[in-house]
């Protein structure tokens, strides 16, 4: 059903309500923008993870490295022992 | 214009709704057109690249921190805007725009332009606009302007920040070299405002804002315009000799720097009488040049920075 203008104040708020429209549209474009760029941008996917509200202390800056020392160390210790 | 426009208008008029275009001038939008400017220098001249959609969200959440700001101080100020002729047409005064709107949409917009800032870029650009926003609206507007004729000398530091947060925004610090664009913009501000003072019949008397003008009178107006002026010059040429210097616009700085200096000395030497025998051609030509110098001056930068990113300061041994 075609919208029809019933009251006059559609016309007296035509420009306003285009506006804020339009307003909103540029918002939803900078928030999907500033989205993509941050996620383009990081160094390491993982870290996508430590915006859900959820403490991740494997993602903290040295985790990865220290993590990756410490199997260095184990497969280290694996292969002495063989 | 149709009859039908008309009694739109006259509607909205009466009932006292705002268009989109009352909320615009609401945003002061000359004034944030050298905001907007400015902060593009500081963001663009600073050593470390942004990704261009980041650096444009950054200029838009400058753009609008200044627009908040502006509705924030149009909303305080609604009553003396509404003695003096200058103002009187403003969106408030004017009825079209009801101050608790005005002040909605200040805080509203402060708030949206602080917050997207930190998201997109770091608490230190953010942090430095929320700073310019409370200074601009609460130190300037609610306590200096109606308390001091040295009001747009502490005042114009709000202007001045744009730059160094467009720094901020890049760099995520502060160094001597956006501290030098701020003092560029903070020392112009005085001798440009009281040029035009000097001969532009204002009614801030009226409103009881204290102009220099007004409190101190015009002798000591022309002899404040010079002193401030000398400042100004060893900000601008110091500017020069920093990382974001180079002899382009070192030239280009001397050049301006002898023009407004003498803009300034020529106001200094004149008497009221020789400055109304005229019609102020002295005072109106150096508030002209004032502007071309500060446009110059962080155009020169601009160009500075695309000439040494493509190598060609090398030939002054830069």
């Amino acid at each position: 059903m075609a919208i029809k203008v019933e009251h006059e104040i559609h016309t007296r708020r035509k420009g306003r309500n285009t506006g804020v429209f339009l307003l909103l549209l540029g918002m939803i474009g900078i928030v999907f923008g500033l989205t993509v760029v941050k996620v383009l941008g990081l160094t390491d996917i993982r870290q996508m993870e430590k915006f859900d509200h959820v403490a991740r202390p494997a993602l903290e800056p040295g985790a990865l490295e220290a993590a990756e020392r410490r199997a260095a160390e184990i497969a280290a210790e694996a292969e002495a022992n063989q | 214009m149709t009859d039908a426009t008309n009694q739109t208008q006259a509607a909205a008029t009466q009932t006292g709704e705002a268009q989109m275009g009352d909320y615009y001038a609401l945003m002061k939008p000359r004034v944030m057109q050298l905001v907007v400017f400015t902060a593009l220098v500081g963001l663009l001249v600073a050593p470390t690249g942004v990704n261009p959609f980041i650096g444009f969200v950054a200029i838009l959440c400058i753009a609008v921190g200044a627009g908040a700001s502006g509705a924030l101080n149009m909303w305080w100020d609604a009553d003396i805007d509404s003695i003096m002729k200058r103002t009187a047409n403003r969106p408030i005064p004017s009825g079209a725009v009801a101050p608790g709107e005005a002040l909605g949409i200040g805080l509203g917009l402060s708030g949206f332009a602080i917050v997207l800032l930190f998201l997109a870029t770091n608490a230190l650009a953010a942090g430095l606009l929320a700073f310019t926003i409370f200074f601009y609206a609460v130190v300037y507007s609610m306590w200096l302007k109606r308390s001091t004729p040295q009001n747009i000398v502490i005042g114009g530091a709000a202007g001045a920040f744009p730059p160094m947060i467009g720094w901020a925004v890049a760099t995520g610090s502060v160094s001597i070299e956006s501290i030098l664009m701020f003092g560029l913009i903070f020392m112009w501000t005085p001798p440009h405002f009281w040029a035009l003072a000097l001969f532009v019949k204002s009614d801030y008397g009226d409103a009881g804002v204290p102009m220099l003008t007004e409190t101190h009178g015009r002798k000591v107006t022309r002899n404040h315009i010079l002193a401030y002026c000398v400042p100004l010059v060893v900000v601008a040429l110091w500017l020069g000799f920093t990382s974001i210097g180079g002899p382009f616009y070192l030239l280009v700085a001397v050049a301006l720097n002898i023009w407004f200096l003498k803009g300034c000395y020529d106001i200094w030497t004149r008497t009221d009488a020789d400055s109304d025998a005229d019609n102020h051609a002295v005072e109106k030509h150096t508030f002209k040049v004032s502007l071309y110098y500060l446009f110059g001056h962080f155009g020169a930068l601009m160009i500075e920075a695309l000439l040494r990113a493509n190598g060609l300061t090398a030939w002054a041994g830069w």
